[in-house]
């Protein structure tokens, strides 16, 4: 049994003046994630990864297709009491405290008063937030109020966790502290499925991601995989601004600092890029190789006009 | 289901709470401290008379406004503030999240008006010194005064559930005035012929009848009141508001949230 | 979609059924009220200054509210011929107190007041405060002197208030002359039918009541029988002094040359003449307003 399986899942919308237009947002998904796994769902802004774990979560509804949870229909009430959601940029009724939050969103997540408030304590302070007490969420900072999101996502122990752009507008403090989050859960065996634009978030997180575009799948694989998929590079640098000009073909990137020049080069160049800099005695400092990294790959995914097969 | 219904209730009252909605306690308190004096001073005599009048239509009148002004944001507010997102996630169903804020705003004003009343009786033992046997048929008018709010509250949160809070203000409000006169639309509905006549007899009967629930002058008056009477009052509220509520149900449920 | 057919067939049927269930428990509550409950609540309203006031200046249109329901009310109750009309000038009252200008309630509610029962409330004294409050509040308005002075004429037999109400009416500039013409019967031939008919024929046409209407039509047939009577009487009379006894039949005066033909009353039906000379119509029941003077006084 796949944790997640979504098969054919589209969203039209329909627009124009006489609503007669038909504007695909999510076009026929097929995807699966299995129990355990850490799975992003990348794309630029609008690719449509809202739009999917909208139609997951049952806040709009599929124009085609259908998706199953931990073997049951997506939308059965009894698989809600096995999942989290972190929305993006969540907001929560500012009128409450963060612990009357998690008892209210507990209670309807099905867990008895008991349990709750055995688990309200541990969970905030596992997401940083022991000490807040019961200062209304009007008076939380964005950080914070991420933290809540994560806490509300976990308060019920469910076993796969929908997170949406769970490091937007965090400083990178925050953002590492939800890093950490995440591998944490994923150690407790948990199924992640998260959303990001954020590349070396998903690539260090990640097992497998996807990557959408424009409503449409363009790309599935395991992570490490589909790095070293991407050519390499190496990065060279040495003392010698002069050589800048007769070398700049075969770099794809340069920086100077005063003598200091630092470059990349495709490591079919790095030969001729070396024999090149020997000859103009320049002196050479470091060669390092670069790994393919995740985001060539998704340039590469994103700049392909739209395919049919994937 | 019915401890998230009752967990969603509880809440809906706290945001109420919280938001300081019951404060318009205090603009009553001062109306009846005011009043009886003031108005006593003109007509001597009158003074009990004005007082359950001022009384009855202030507990009416504040809490029909409390139903519009929180009534119209029930549904509409959480889609706008997206806080719908992450109940909707939950094992709610979509029905028992309108049928929760329905009983949420219901309590709110319910808890308002028996304080309020509690504050009735208090100022006419205070004016009045002592009660009177007819004092009890204030309660029977409050009743209906609340009858009206399980109305007022099913039709707000109707249009909540579709329309922005401007436009449900109005609605409600229009329905409001119309349902006081519900009587005299039906009236005209039976001088009026052919199409206009089931049109007219239509609407009459969609709207509601505020008229048969409003029992304040006959409390004022010291007039006795019907049990029979109240007993299908009271049907014909829990029928109208079930109605419209299933309603309110039917199109929220089929709602894409933005 | 989310849902599945059968739960929303399940909810649209639960709606239906619990708005059924809410008419007819509607109509019961009604019933149980009574038809004239809301309107009973004019009797509970305080003055209508206050309600006035009350009204955040939408008194216009409550005083159309009320008026419609002036209207309905003595409708029902003139269909039903009913016994009394308790609610009409409490009605009126608040109407006019809400908008002193609505001169139609004045016109027509006076007539509504005044006329006899069971047309009417009965109640002409009531109808003239009314009319007089109308006036005060609308100088201008001469044809509500007319009002006054058919209600003093008609109802009351006050030749004299009449008079001075046409009178005083036709020296508001505007006036028609008519009404002075009016005023100098009432002076001379207040005894006149004729001069009943004029009134009458006056609200016929001017009033936008139907049921007013409908009672000067009534009125206006009976002075026409009367004065076809009275006339016919004169004639029996004539044929008694030249033949010696009164004629039998129809026949006998058309023979003497005194009739061309069986006199028909306004509805059509022939006049019944009597052993003694007088003369009667067919249908008692149909002439409502039909007055006998005594034949001492017809000229």
């Amino acid at each position: 049994m796949h944790a997640i399986e979504i098969r054919g899942l589209s969203k039209d919308y329909p627009v124009g003046f006489w609503k007669k237009k038909l504007r695909p947002a999510l076009k026929p998904l097929d995807l699966t994630v299995e129990a355990g796994e850490a799975f992003g769902f990348l794309g630029p802004n609008g690719a449509g990864k809202t739009t999917t774990l909208k139609l997951l979560m049952g806040i709009i509804f599929p124009t085609a297709g259908s998706a199953s949870i931990l073997g049951r229909h997506f939308l059965d009430p009894e698989v809600k009491k096995k999942i989290g959601f972190l929305p993006e940029q969540p907001y929560f009724y500012d009128y409450l405290s963060a612990p009357e939050l998690l008892d209210y969103y507990a209670g309807l997540s099905g867990m008895e008063a008991a349990e709750r408030k055995k688990r309200i304590g541990t969970v905030l302070e596992r997401v940083g937030l022991g000490d807040v007490g019961s200062k209304h969420l009007r008076k939380f900072s964005k950080g914070m109020l991420q933290r809540v999101g994560i806490a509300q996502a976990i308060i019920h122990e469910p076993e796969v966790v929908f997170l949406d752009e769970p490091m937007s507008g965090l400083d990178p403090l925050g953002r590492h502290e939800v890093r950490e989050l995440i591998q944490g859960l994923k150690d407790e065996g948990k199924t992640i499925f998260f959303s990001t634009h954020i590349l070396s978030d998903a690539e260090a997180l990640c097992d497998r991601v996807a990557v959408i575009h424009k409503g449409e799948l363009r790309g599935v694989g395991v992570v490490n995989d589909l790095r070293s998929n991407v050519a390499g590079k190496s990065e060279v640098i040495w003392e010698g601004a002069h050589t800048v000009a007769a070398v700049s073909d075969f770099l794809s990137e340069s920086h100077v600092t005063g003598e200091t020049v630092r470059g990349t080069v495709q490591n079919d160049d790095l030969d001729r890029l070396l024999e090149k800099l020997r000859q103009q005695r320049a002196r050479l400092i470091s060669v390092t190789p670069l790994h393919g990294t995740l985001e060539d790959y998704f340039l590469s995914k994103t700049r392909e006009k739209e395919t049919s097969t994937r | 289901m019915t401890s998230r219904l009752s967990a969603i209730t509880l809440n809906t009252f706290r945001e109420a709470v919280r938001d300081r909605v019951l404060y318009n306690l205090i603009v009553f308190v001062l109306l009846l401290v005011a009043s009886a004096p003031l108005f006593g001073q003109i007509s001597i005599g009158i003074e009990r008379l004005i007082l359950v009048n001022v009384g009855l239509s202030s507990i009416s009148l504040f809490g029909a406004i409390i139903a519009v002004l929180v009534g119209i944001g029930l549904v509409s507010k959480e889609i706008e503030k997206k806080t719908l997102y992450t109940i909707l996630s939950r094992p709610v169903r979509r029905w028992e999240f309108i049928v929760g804020k329905y009983f949420g705003l219901l309590l709110t004003l319910v808890v308002n008006t028996t304080l309020m009343t509690v504050g009735l009786y208090i100022a006419l033992l205070v004016t009045a010194h002592g009660l009177k046997r007819a004092d009890a048929l204030l309660l029977a008018a409050i009743y209906c005064i609340v009858l009206q709010f399980m109305i007022m509250v099913a039709l707000t949160l109707l249009f909540s559930s579709f329309s922005t809070p401007v436009f449900s203000a109005i609605f409600a409000f229009a329905l409001f005035v119309i349902g006081t006169f519900a009587e005299d639309l039906k009236n005209f509905a039976a001088v009026s012929q052919g199409a206009m006549h089931w049109a007219a007899t239509g609407v009459a009967y969609l709207v509601p009848n505020f008229a048969s629930l409003n029992v304040i002058a006959q409390a004022a008056h010291e007039q006795p009141i019907s049990g029979n009477l109240l007993v299908f009052n009271t049907l014909y509220a829990l029928l109208y508001s079930g109605a419209v509520t299933a309603a309110a149900v039917l199109i929220f449920e089929r709602r894409n949230l933005k | 979609m989310n849902l599945n057919r059968t739960a929303t067939w399940i909810r649209a049927l639960l709606l239906l059924a619990l708005l059924a269930g809410s008419v007819a428990t509607r109509r019961h509550v009604e019933h149980l009220r009574g038809s004239q409950a809301t309107l009973e609540e004019v009797l509970y309203l305080p003055s209508g200054k206050t309600v006035k006031n009350l009204s955040l200046g939408y008194s216009s249109l409550l005083a159309d509210i009320y008026w419609t329901r002036a209207v309905q009310y003595f409708g029902a109750h003139h269909i039903q011929h009913a016994a009394d009309y308790d609610l009409l000038a409490p009605l009126l009252d608040i109407t006019t107190d809400l908008d002193p200008h609505l001169i139609v309630a004045y016109e027509n509610g006076a007539i509504f007041l005044s006329q006899q029962r069971p047309e009417g409330a009965g109640r002409p004294d009531k109808a003239v405060a009314l009319v007089e409050k109308g006036i005060r509040n609308n100088p201008t308005y001469w044809r509500l002197y007319f009002t006054l002075g058919f209600i003093h004429y008609v109802d009351r037999h006050d030749f004299k208030a009449a008079q001075q109400a046409f009178q005083k009416g036709s020296e508001v500039p505007g006036a028609l002359p008519w009404m002075k013409v009016m005023a100098a019967r009432m002076a001379e031939k207040a005894d006149d039918p004729n001069t009943a008919g004029y009134l009458w024929r006056a609200i016929y046409e001017t009033t936008t009541d139907k049921d007013i209407k409908q009672t000067a039509v009534k009125h206006l047939v009976s002075l026409r029988a009367q004065a076809d009577i009275e006339e016919l009487e004169r004639r029996t009379q004539a044929y008694e002094q030249k033949f010696g006894k009164p004629p039998e039949t129809w026949s006998d005066l058309i023979r003497a040359g005194l009739l061309r033909g069986v006199p028909q009353d306004p509805n059509g039906a022939p006049y019944k003449l009597r052993l003694d000379g007088t003369v009667q119509v067919e249908d008692a029941q149909k002439f409502p307003y039909l007055e006998r003077r005594p034949l001492s006084q017809i000229k």
